[in-house]
């Protein structure tokens, strides 16, 4: 049974070596440190919103509004530091405690107004990509001594592979969320309420309590993810990461969560995200392959992975019975 | 009641809903050290009772004293914290956690600031050798059987709150075997100390195990007693509300000529931990009244007859034919039709018009390629509508608008639709009016002599000895005897149901 659990992670980790094992035959180059730490950085925005979005997910919720309020974050940061010569950790505080609020008072909503995650974040998507224009139509380019020191920061991997610093603060996310998810009595609480809402109360569960922090937490992981991608492209623009929960949900699926809530692991996600990262280095290897390819393989594997998950609910159904008469 | 031993009691509590009186003036108290067992039909008021004791209603009037101080309970979890836990029927466990998570999630052991999930296995592993249970407690609740989860859930009550303990029908899914592991479980608690409150329908487990039985009916206490002083009989005339010298009536039903014979049969049909094996065989134009206590396993029967569960054990034939009923589409195939005990949630369709009910059936019976047309329909509707006098001002009226007697007859008309040779009726007069009550029986008697083959449900007994030509009684989920001819009498039935494990029957 503790196997059928594992059993999507460990497919997500077996096509990930037979992904990574078909590039490397066709294109040697690819067995780098170089290609895997750009891997990490490239998809740092990405993995640190895919964590809050397990969070959501394990929960048995939704969060639409990630896209949004990454680029939202993005322009406030810079319209704080280009036009209001901010310094720009002081702008990422302001931008990460404005983050972290919007996604608790999400939850807040969802909670005590009983309305469906999907709506309330669907709102919040709208609202926060609305704020986002509001502020800057235009992409506002961000030219500070820190963003120049920070990009250059990097850890020489053996092989000359270079780990950035947001790629490195991709991994560290990663494993906080792991210790949160296993090793705290709030990521105890999350995998309750996704298992069974009103069971969960009924053991004692601070259900308020509970949803409040996840979403908030998905909303101080979207604004993380904000701040990484403000100084990935040096800029904020309000048109920037539109989709990017749509990617965020497909790493967590990909990665072995169901989707229903209450299974599932955060390192399983890191995987969900890695290979959509792959896909796009494959195809950039490639060079002549539309960079379409990405969606409609990421694509195929969903469809994949859901139709996995359900057999194996399925099968665990019948064994269940099975046992039940037995 | 001042008993001055009672861990929990309730004194003279008042509960109604919306005018309904669930609860009215009922007194109950557990004492240390004992099994107190809770007894009473459908709509007694045993959950209304155990909602007051644990906070999820408020009382309207009445005082609830817990160790002889009066307490107000706020809500379940505060019945926790004051030493009252309760296990439902249902295990209301999380099945995508561990063992020991459901064991002592909110309460993890910690170290660093971190859950300490070493500690909390070690714990859990000594709590459930308690109940001599050993099992891996890391490895996910849903991969244990129901008995497991509801020693864990019992466990957890136990571990948590400590002095009372409810058992909201602990029972119902349990095969005999696990059903002993509890009790064995359920005797060392009481020695322990602890105050259990027992709620369940089986008779038998209850003399098993309680040492006070109370008995409610229609939201007044009839009683509480000491198990041992109590005959099972008394028992079962205090659950029913009818003495039973009183309840003399008999059936004036002969049974059908012979030489039709049986022209459906189930022989050994059954499906564990639902219904015992049982055999039936039902012949035109007779109707088989089914009695026994709510949870007796009639509904299971029909259930099963109906396709809608799988017989694990048995064969059905038709005119000696083998069958196999897989599905409530192959039993309407095979002419049979059935009357679902709550019309409400398995029966009408209520925002569809008269017409599209009463054509349902017939219509799925003939596929959806050929389809009625509304005219069909329309003269089907209007042939059962004076058939069956179901009063109604247009046969395009939504059936939800009709009253409960005229909603079951639009049931039955349904089915008669598709000309059946077996209906099934639950419990067919349930929440309907004494007009329309006596007609519903008029149409069964009409139906049956119409040469048509019945087998109704009912709890009412007079109802079943007004119409059967012979009574099949059920007890603890067997199909224990049938009762013909003379022996169809309310005191028969109710001696019958009452008649302990291998006596009289």
């Amino acid at each position: 049974m503790m196997s059928s659990r594992l059993l999507p992670f460990l497919a997500t980790l077996v096509i990930f070596v037979l992904a990574y094992a078909v590039c490397v035959f066709q294109f040697p180059n690819m067995l780098s440190t170089r290609v895997a730490g750009n891997l990490l950085t490239d998809n740092a925005f990405l993995g640190i919103a895919a964590v809050g979005m397990t969070f959501v997910i394990l929960s048995g919720g939704i969060d639409l509004s990630v896209g949004a309020v990454i680029a939202f974050t993005g322009v406030l940061i810079s319209v704080l530091v280009s036009w209001h010569g901010m310094h720009p950790l002081l702008a990422f505080a302001i931008a990460l405690a404005v983050s972290t609020a919007f996604g608790g008072a999400m939850g807040a909503a969802i909670h005590y107004l009983e309305v469906p995650a999907f709506i309330v974040t669907l709102a919040g998507m709208f609202l926060a990509r609305g704020m986002a224009f509001v502020i800057a139509t235009d992409s506002i380019p961000i030219n500070h001594a820190f963003y120049s020191a920070v990009q250059k920061m990097y850890v020489l991997m053996p092989g000359g592979g270079r780990l950035t610093l947001i790629g490195g603060l991709m991994l560290v996310v990663f494993a906080a969320g792991i210790v949160i998810a296993h090793y705290t009595r709030f990521g105890s609480y999350v995998y309750a309420i996704g298992g069974n809402r009103q069971s969960a109360e009924l053991m004692g569960v601070p259900v308020a309590r509970t949803t409040i922090g996840i979403y908030a937490l998905s909303g101080f992981l979207s604004g993380l993810s904000g701040v990484v991608f403000s100084l990935y492209t040096s800029a904020g623009y309000s048109l920037a990461t539109v989709g990017v929960e749509l990617d965020a949900i497909a790493a967590v699926v990909i990665g072995g969560t169901l989707l229903t809530g209450g299974v599932g692991l955060v390192a399983g996600t890191f995987f969900g995200v890695v290979i959509q990262g792959l896909i796009q280095t494959y195809i950039v290897f490639d060079g002549t392959l539309s960079s379409w390819w990405t969606k409609i393989v990421v694509g195929i594997l969903l469809f994949a992975f859901i139709a996995l998950q359900r057999l194996l609910v399925l099968v665990g159904d019948r064994s269940a019975a099975n046992r039940k008469t037995a | 009641m001042g008993e001055t031993d009672a861990l929990l009691s309730a004194h003279d509590i008042s509960k109604s809903f919306f005018g309904f009186k669930a609860l009215e003036h009922v007194d109950f108290s557990v004492r240390k050290g004992e099994i107190h067992a809770l007894l009473g039909e459908n709509g007694a008021g045993k959950s209304t009772l155990i909602k007051a004791l644990t906070g999820v209603h408020r009382p309207d009037a009445g005082t609830i004293m817990l160790k002889g101080e009066p307490v107000e309970v706020r809500d379940p979890l505060h019945a926790q914290k004051l030493g009252v836990g309760t296990v439902y029927q249902e295990v209301n466990l999380l099945p995508n956690l561990s063992v020991a998570e459901n064991l002592y999630i909110g309460r993890q052991p910690k170290r660093f600031g971190l859950t300490h999930a070493a500690a909390m296995h070690r714990m859990a592993r000594a709590l459930l050798a308690q109940y001599d249970i050993d099992i891996d407690v890391r490895a996910p609740l849903s991969s244990f059987s129901v008995a497991v989860q509801q020693l864990i859930a019992i466990a957890r009550a136990v571990d948590m709150s400590g002095s009372v303990l409810i058992l909201d029908e602990p029972t119902a899914s349990l095969d005999r075997h696990e059903v002993q592991l509890l009790f064995g479980v359920m005797r060392k608690l009481r020695d322990r100390g602890l105050g259990i409150v027992f709620i369940t329908h089986f008779l038998d487990q209850v003399y098993a195990v309680a040492d006070r039985i109370t008995v409610l009916r229609n939201g007044r206490l009839v009683g509480t007693r000491d198990a041992k002083a109590l005959p099972r009989m008394e028992l079962v005339s205090m659950m029913l509300g009818r003495a039973l010298e009183a309840a003399t009536e008999h059936g004036h039903r002969a049974p059908p000529a012979a030489g039709t014979g049986p022209a459906i049969e189930f022989s050994g049909y059954g499906l564990s931990r639902s219904i015992a094996p049982f055999d039936l065989a039902i012949a035109p134009g007779e109707v088989v009244g089914v009695a026994g206590l709510l949870g007796s396993g009639r509904t299971e029967t029909a259930r099963l007859m109906f396709g809608i569960d799988h017989a694990d054990s048995g064969k059905a034939t038709v005119d000696g034919k083998a069958v196999r009923i897989a599905s409530p589409r192959e039993a309407v195939r095979l002419g049979f039709g059935l009357c679902p005990e709550d019309r409400k949630v398995d029966g009408i369709i209520g925002d569809l018009s008269v017409r599209e009910n009463i054509a349902l059936a017939l219509q799925a019976r003939r596929g959806w390629l050929k389809r009625m047309s509304s005219r069909e329909q329309a003269e089907l509707a209007d042939r059962f509508v004076k058939a069956l006098d179901i009063r109604t001002t247009d046969i395009e009226k939504p059936v939800k608008l009709l009253s409960g007697g005229n909603q079951q007859k639009v049931i039955l008309a349904r089915w008669l639709a598709t000309q059946p040779r077996l209906l099934i009726l639950d419990e067919p007069t349930r929440g309907i009016d004494v007009g329309a009550h006596a007609e519903i029986i008029q149409l069964i008697n009409r139906l049956c002599a119409e040469g048509l083959a019945l087998v109704v449900i009912s709890s009412e007994i007079e109802e079943i000895v007004a119409y059967s030509t012979r009574v099949r009684v059920l007890r603890d989920r067997e199909h224990v005897c049938d009762l013909t001819g003379s022996e169809i009498s309310t005191g028969t039935i109710m001696r019958t149901i009452a008649a302990s494990e291998g006596a009289s029957a």
